[in-house]
């Protein structure tokens, strides 16, 4: 029986202790040296934040590439310029560096730094409007909150006073509007998803940004489906209660993800987020509110369960711009989003489930299919105010 | 004067070696790492990071140095002045840090300064041990085999230029193989002085050879220099003595940028256009020039202190070609 087991162990463990010898090979002799002969080393540096403070410029990079780099001179608007650079100006392999240029930078103009490694290469990134990039404290924290509580936990709230109107309607409508939430949030999963690999484009190669977004999404999808299996295959009201936490998760996960764009884009002066803008973000994010409501309106919940939903639909938004703002990661923004989109494909199928069960599988008759078109249309139609 | 860490005469020659010894370019890279030095700084004030260590070129050797040839006299009583130039490739400092694989005559950009007296018989004994063929091409009167043009010098290969040396003026001298812009690039040039029978009125004279180097490979300089090395006259000002006369032989070779020019501050100067002539065309204080256009500047401080000089394409000046000179009553 011991035997049987180590016998066991052996096998699992000997193509691993084999790899390590062979790492350690390949790793200590001339192999990689005679294998790159002649061929000059790949550098990649990849900005993960840049932050303004008067007459300072900093700079985060990373190092992507699979050779170390040197940042040996900072060109601000063609110009060579002072710097400093901690811990070293040499970055190993997924090392980073904290790069400071004391630049008499503009207000409201754009401006380009530029890194010159070593070996001559550059590595720029433009501001596109520089502004004091805020700074933690009452104040940003109060502006952000604010930020958030605008743009998704009031809208989100808004939205949830449709269920006395949902509850007073007849059966098909309100399959209706459960098939309208499926249009929303088939609208939110692809927009999450779409913003998650926006995101991951600018992450340094190392990181393979595309692939952290399939990972993020389907370990989101699968992690959701084990963990909620049982209540939603319980069906009734309790099932319909799963869903409807599961679409404030989702729904709160794609918020948080909103958060952190508009936080970073704010803290980075990439976008003056105008009245418009968040005029059109509350419009949008209302809908958000009826998808939350409407598995749930036959069932007479708790004003506490609402309100429950609600703040975890909305609150994330505010959460999301603090971190945005404050420390802003594309490698971090694009998990979350992936994280969001895949919730979002979760509730999906779940709730195609639900209308499936409830409609006795007549499932696209005029009036779902209807209801998904115009939950993407008002998706989409509201999308065009904050679309930038 | 800003506080930096200048490397003494002795340890730029002992870089220099351990280069030609052919240290690695990541150690090579790691070694100018440690010697860019973190300073606090006023945020109005451009410029570079730390020092060049390489050893490649010493700007301020280069500036006062001529290679006059080994002198002997032909029968007919000439004078012969012979010199050796070979094309090799190497690794070169543009700036504090920043390496380029340049394309060089002697190990050096700009290539050495050569002079000859109008009338003396020039002999070049070229060798190419770069890995692209190469030639010489100079500016001035030779026979059309002699031109550095149909004859291209392959790797290991010798070639021997000779010529009489005319007309007088301050000349250039560059590869011409095609791709001519990529050869140029690369570094191969240098200056050709061919000074008049009746030599000019003494003078401290100086070599400025405005070019740049394009290190990413865009078809555009990152960096701009006097002398291949960004702000080298910046870190370290050039000493002249007040009321002394001064003599500027200023080549422009900058690739790929339309127009160089020089400006000088609080000064004015003489300008003699190619050099070919011993009276003054203008007198100026900001003088443009195109690519392969090169003139005599002259002129004299009145006032002691420090002046600086630089391109006026103020993206050229901050960039690398800017350059200080510290006026002094008697240079030490």
């Amino acid at each position: 029986m011991m035997a049987a087991r180590t016998r066991i162990w052996f096998l699992a463990l000997l193509p691993v202790a084999l790899l390590a010898v062979l790492s350690l090979v390949v790793a200590n002799t001339g192999v990689v040296s005679f294998l790159r002969q002649g061929v000059p080393p790949v550098e990649e540096l990849t900005f993960e934040r840049v932050t303004l403070a008067p007459d300072l410029i900093t700079l985060e990079v990373v190092n992507g590439g699979p050779d170390p780099v040197t940042v040996a001179q900072v060109i601000v608007d063609d110009a060579f310029w002072e710097f400093t650079v901690a811990p070293s100006p040499t970055v190993a392999r997924l090392g980073r560096a904290t790069i400071q240029v004391p630049y008499p930078w503009v207000q409201d103009e754009p401006h380009e730094v530029t890194l010159l490694s070593s070996t001559g290469l550059t590595f720029s990134h433009e501001i596109p409007v520089a502004t004091v990039t805020p700074s933690a404290g009452p104040r940003f924290f109060g502006i952000f909150a604010l930020i958030g509580l605008y743009v998704g936990v009031i809208p989100v709230a808004i939205g949830l006073l449709w269920y006395p109107l949902l509850r007073r309607l007849k059966r098909r409508w309100v399959d209706f509007a459960l098939a309208l939430t499926i249009g929303l949030l088939v609208f939110l999963g692809a927009d999450a998803l779409h913003e998650a690999l926006e995101s991951a484009a600018q992450l340094a190669g190392a990181f393979q940004g595309t692939l952290l977004v399939v990972v993020g999404t389907l370990g989101a999808v699968l992690l959701l489906q084990m963990a909620a299996r049982t209540r939603l295959e319980g069906g009734g009201a309790k099932g319909r209660g799963a869903v409807a936490f599961l679409i404030a998760l989702g729904i709160g996960l794609h918020n948080l993800g909103e958060g952190l764009a508009i936080g970073a884009a704010y803290s980075l002066g990439e976008a003056a987020l105008g009245a418009f803008l968040i005029v059109g973000f509350m419009l949008h994010n209302t809908t958000e509110g009826l998808g939350i409501v409407a598995p749930i309106a036959q069932d007479r919940p708790r004003l506490r369960t609402l309100a429950g939903l609600g703040l975890l639909a909305g609150v994330p938004t505010i959460f999301g711009a603090w971190i945005g703002g404050l420390a802003y990661s594309p490698l971090y923004a694009t998990l979350f989003l992936a994280v969001g989109a895949g919730a979002i494909a979760q509730v999906v199928i779940a709730l195609y489930r639900v209308v499936g069960r409830e409609s006795e599988g007549s499932m696209w008759t005029p009036l779902s299919a209807g209801g998904v078109l115009v939950g993407l249309l008002v998706m989409y139609g509201t999308g065009l105010l904050v679309a930038v | 004067m800003r506080g930096s860490t200048r490397l003494s005469r002795r340890e730029l020659l002992k870089r220099g070696a351990a280069g030609a010894a052919g240290l690695a370019l990541l150690g090579k890279a790691g070694e100018a790492a440690e010697r860019l030095t973190s300073r606090a700084r006023d945020p109005h004030a451009a410029g570079t990071v730390g020092s060049v260590g390489d050893g490649s070129l010493d700007p301020m050797a280069f500036l006062g140095h001529f290679d006059h040839g080994r002198v002997t006299r032909l029968p007919s009583g000439q004078i012969l002045r012979e010199y050796e130039i070979h094309a090799v490739d190497r690794e070169i400092e543009v700036a504090p840090g920043v390496f380029y694989p340049a394309w060089t005559y002697n190990g050096q950009v700009p290539g050495p300064t050569i002079r000859a007296t109008e009338g003396d018989r020039v002999r070049v004994h070229f060798r190419n041990v770069g890995t692209h063929p190469h030639t010489i091409h100079f500016h001035g009167f030779h026979p059309a085999g002699m031109d550095g043009v149909f004859e291209p010098v392959h790797p290991g290969e010798d070639f021997i230029y000779e010529f009489d040396a005319e007309p007088m003026g301050l000349h250039l001298y560059h590869c011409h193989t095609m791709p001519l812009k990529k050869h140029i690039a690369k570094g191969l040039y240098g200056v050709f002085v061919i000074d008049p029978k009746t030599p000019r009125p003494p003078a401290r004279e100086m070599v400025m050879v405005l070019n740049g180097f394009d290190t990413n490979f865009d078809g555009e300089n990152e960096v701009y220099a006097v002398n291949t090395v960004a702000f080298a006259y910046q870190e370290s000002p050039i000493e002249v003595r007040k009321d002394e006369l001064q003599r500027i032989y200023l080549v422009n070779v900058l690739e790929f940028d339309l127009v160089n020019s020089m400006h000088l501050h609080a000064n004015f100067f003489h300008v003699y256009r190619t050099g070919t002539s011993l009276t003054p065309d203008e007198f100026t204080d900001t003088l443009m020039l195109c690519q392969g256009e090169r003139h005599i500047i002259e002129f004299t401080y009145r006032h002691t202190g420090r002046f600086m000089f630089h391109a006026h394409q103020s993206e050229f000046a901050e960039l690398g070609w800017m350059g200080l000179f510290n006026v002094v009553d008697h240079v030490v």
